[in-house]
């Protein structure tokens, strides 16, 4: 069940301690931003990137994006400083610090980004590290699989992201985001407003994992725990809930946006809370309630109401705090005992006392008991439910039912492992002890800091979610104050409600399980579907590949020659080129002769049987080619033409000589049929340069290359000035061409030698 | 199949091949010829080399692998391309020094060109090497 077996123990190396140093730096750079957010100020940076397509490097620090970067780079230095102790040794420890600082980056430069395409490509370059990540341990194909399909899942929304993002800049002429906020009325009253919302939606909910695309999300814990705490929990999961946020001032106050938010945002909510109850494997359960938490977070965000938005604000945070930890401490448990396995785990407390304390801590923040920051967001979650107007009895619903759940998960994971029985524990082969201090200072911390906000919730109030409010709502007074004790009211009956719920759940939860899981096996599974999704792509792309690629030479150029035909075909129609007077200029002796000699080449090719013959033949025609080059003074064109037929026809009997001799010619009827198209290409040709050299030609390029060719180059031979010189860079590209080709073919012929069937 | 003529013939007929495709690539400037013709004589030189003694002889011949060749001949002309940016100028202008020029005559000319058509020289013969002993070899 471990996804890491512990390795002996080595001094922390530059891959374990270099991580933790940059987040740190980060984290200590945001909080000087800190002052100017928290009093109402907003920061921008920019500089010009592909100024033709105005995408720029440009970011925005308000304060959304200022808590963002502070949970990224914050969370960030606790997980590790985590992974650095528990990976340590792995062979693959450099490379694993190097797909998670990337991904940090990455992440800080999509909440911070300005431009629109920015952050589009920040998004994908969280996709792209999320599916290094989640495919770490590459050798397990089930990391693979889920890897993929996060990829896939995650990849179509941003690009279905990016389409929105392309509308939008279309109608209001701004690619900025902190230029969009004011013109979220010509968006609305726009006719196409429909259509950004869906795709901006799908964009938000591929990446938040929203029902139904939610099913990448549990699949991704094949990654590494500190991963799992980090992109599938804290940060990247949030992205989409960024981009709701981001974009609630332009797009909100419809009812298209308040009901496709409310809709999704409680089927998930639910839906997690349900399925989270039926997991075994802790981390599973975890996921989850990372679901849930999504949901209920996209399902708040529907409404304009402020206390709504207050309490998305604060849940955000007390979220990430909360879940981080304990993703975080079931690392450590995993790291200890080798197994995850809810029904097995049980009386850690005397052996892991710390980790029981800071899971602990989580828990009770994530069941939403007092005096811990959860109680206050979960008092907001009621309150917003309370207070908004259409969906109310909706979000509220939800949220009970959610944080009913929520509490019975906790009581799971972490009660049982701590407090319940022994007995079943699987012998580890070696004491059960405590994590080393860098795997204990993040669960420690992070939990400890859920209790530190619920006592002081000012601290979190004046810093975060005022100024967080403040910039989807354009006001700082809209937010909500956040207090631990509100009086006696119907969110805190709610409340009250919510734990007794939660508690008859979590006494029940064994039995719930069962029957969910008897259920489970008759219902259908998103991951099903997936599987039928790709097993179907993959049938129609074989039967399209079969239907374009026959593999027969004699079809690919018979295509490709009646191709040729109609375009040059329908160029003439659209020139209006008549069969007008022919102007055939008083043929030479020596024209005559390259005539014979070229006819006379392709004569030979058609009739003989031999295959050496026809490729003499085929020869001798390039011959006549190069003849013709040479009568009309083009001297390096036609020492190219001589060479390059020459080596053709070296290459072309080396290749056709071993080729089995064919039985018997192909059939009339077929000969007729390519004779018929031959025939054609080869009037249409014809005709086309008659047409062409009817017209008189324009010679400025001509010209300019005589003048300046010797003056400018210093050559006399223009053919070579142009190519080296003047248009060297072209030349530059046709050499890499005919490299790479040489190249590909070595690769084709390798690979056929070694015996694989290409 | 080993013809005692053609293996005779084809050392001086090589020889001169060779010596002919590095004239070609030189005076290619200011007369018919350059690194595209100049390659395809090389090229022609060894292929022949290869037909009348067979590709290991000729991969001897050639002492280095004809994918590393071409290789080469790419970063020379990419090299080349790249200097003028040290002066200031656009990738692939032409740089020119006269070396030793007096108002009478204009020296020994040098410059970022013929090193371009050196590497597209180099480039030509060891693709067209590539494909032709990969060809022989594996067919």
């Amino acid at each position: 069940m471990a996804d890491h077996a512990p390795h002996p123990s080595q001094g922390w190396t530059a891959a374990g301690y270099v991580p933790p140093v940059i987040a740190a730096a980060l984290f200590v750079i945001f909080l000087q931003a800190l002052p100017t957010i928290a009093g109402g100020g907003t920061l921008r940076y920019g500089f010009s990137w592909v100024p033709s397509l105005s995408v720029d490097l440009s970011f925005f620090i308000d304060g959304l994006s200022l808590t963002f970067a502070l949970l990224i780079s914050g969370i960030g230095v606790m997980v590790m400083l985590f992974s650095g102790s528990y990976l340590k040794g792995h062979p693959q420890h450099g490379r694993f610090s190097l797909y998670l600082v990337s991904f940090m980056l990455a992440m800080l430069g999509l909440v911070l980004s300005d431009n629109m395409l920015g952050l589009f490509v920040f998004w994908e370059l969280t996709t792209i590290t999320s599916y290094l990540l989640i495919g770490f341990s590459h050798a397990s194909e089930n990391s693979r699989r889920a890897a993929l399909q996060a990829l896939f899942v995650t990849g179509f929304g941003g690009l279905a992201m990016l389409a929105g993002f392309l509308i939008i800049a279309g109608i209001t002429g701004t690619m900025e985001l902190s230029e969009l906020r004011g013109m979220g009325d010509i968006l609305r009253e726009n006719s196409m407003y429909g259509g950004i919302l869906v795709l901006i939606l799908l964009g938000a909910f591929t990446k938040s994992a929203q029902v139904p695309f939610h099913f990448w999300l549990p699949n991704a814990m094949a990654a590494p725990t500190p991963v799992s705490a980090y992109l599938h929990s804290a940060t990247m999961v949030k992205g989409g809930v960024y981009l709701l946020a981001r974009m609630h001032p332009t797009l909100s106050g419809t009812d298209a946006w308040l009901w496709s938010l409310t809709i999704f945002g409680a089927v998930t909510a639910v839906f997690a809370s349900i399925m989270a109850i039926k997991q075994t494997d802790l981390k599973q359960t975890l996921a989850y309630t990372t679901l849930m938490a999504l949901g209920t977070l996209v399902l708040f965000l529907a409404s304009p109401n402020p206390y709504a938005i207050t309490a998305v604000a604060t849940f955000l945070v007390v979220h990430s705090l909360y879940k981080a930890a304990l993703f975080l401490v079931i690392g450590c448990v995993d790291h200890a005992t080798g197994t995850r396995d809810a029904r097995r785990l049980g009386g850690l407390m005397r052996q892991m006392p710390v980790t029981t304390v800071a899971a602990g801590l989580a828990a009770l923040s994530m069941a939403g008991v007092p005096p811990f920051i959860g109680f206050i967001g979960k008092e907001l979650l009621y309150k917003g439910g309370l207070e908004s107007p259409n969906a109310g009895p909706i979000l509220i619903a939800a949220t009970l039912a959610a944080s009913a759940l929520m509490f019975a998960a906790a009581g799971i994971v972490a009660l049982r492992p701590f407090w319940g029985s022994a007995d079943r524990m699987p012998d580890p082969g070696r004491p059960i002890t405590e994590a080393p201090w860098p795997m204990l200072v993040g669960p420690v911390l992070l939990s400890v800091l859920g209790l530190l906000f619920g006592l002081a919730p000012h601290m979190l109030e004046v810093n975060v979610t005022t100024p967080l409010v403040a910039a989807l709502l354009g006001d700082p007074a809209k937010a909500k104050h956040l207090h631990l004790w509100a009086g006696v009211n119907a969110a805190l009956i709610l409340s009250l409600i919510t734990f007794a719920l939660g508690i008859l759940l979590y006494l029940l939860h064994t039995r719930l399980r069962d029957a969910l899981e008897a259920a489970g096996d008759r219902l259908f599974t998103f991951d099903g579907l997936w599987d039928g999704f790709l097993a179907r792509l993959g049938r129609f792309a074989r039967w399209q590949g079969g239907l374009i690629q026959s593999g027969i030479l004699n079809r690919y150029l018979t295509t490709v020659f009646i191709v040729i035909a109609l375009g040059l075909a329908s160029a003439m129609i659209h020139a209006r080129m008549g069969p007008g007077p022919i102007a055939v200029p008083k043929p030479e002796f020596k024209h005559l002769v390259v005539f014979a000699l070229t006819f006379a080449g392709t004569a030979l090719t058609i009739i003989t049987t031999s295959r050496i013959a026809a490729i003499a033949g085929l020869g001798v025609v390039g011959i006549g080619v190069a003849l013709i080059f040479i009568v009309f003074s083009a001297p390096d064109v036609a020492i190219t033409q001589l060479l390059v037929e020459m080596l053709v026809v070296v290459l072309f009997s080396v290749a056709a000589l071993r080729l089995p001799v064919l039985p018997r010619r192909s059939a009339p009827r077929e000969r007729v049929f390519h004779g018929i198209i031959a025939a054609t290409v080869g009037t249409l040709v014809t005709l086309t340069l008659l047409g062409v050299v009817s017209e008189p030609i324009d010679r400025r390029l001509s010209d300019f290359f005589e003048i300046a060719s010797y003056p400018d180059a210093y050559g006399r031979n223009i053919v070579n000035v142009i190519l080296v010189d003047f248009r060297a860079f072209d030349t530059f590209g046709e050499v890499s061409v005919v490299a790479v080709a040489a190249l590909a073919a070595l690769a084709l012929l390798r690979q056929r030698g070694k015996g694989g069937r290409s | 199949m080993k013809s005692i003529i053609l293996t005779t013939a084809t050392r001086i007929i090589v020889a001169l091949l060779l010596v002919f495709s590095v004239y070609m690539l030189l005076r290619g400037h200011n007369e018919p010829g350059g690194g595209f013709i100049g390659g395809l004589i090389g090229a022609s030189g060894f292929v022949l080399y290869a037909i009348a003694n067979g590709t290991s002889e000729a991969r001897r011949a050639l002492r280095a692998a004809p994918e590393q060749i071409a290789a080469v001949g790419l970063g020379v002309a990419a090299l080349s391309g790249l200097v003028p940016g040290l002066f200031g100028n656009a990738a692939f202008a032409g740089k020119w020094l006269f070396l030793g020029a007096t108002p009478d005559s204009k020296g020994f000319p040098i410059s970022n060109i013929i090193a371009f058509d050196i590497g597209v020289y180099l480039v030509v013969l060891g693709a067209i090497l590539t494909l032709v002993f990969a060809l022989e070899e594996e067919i």
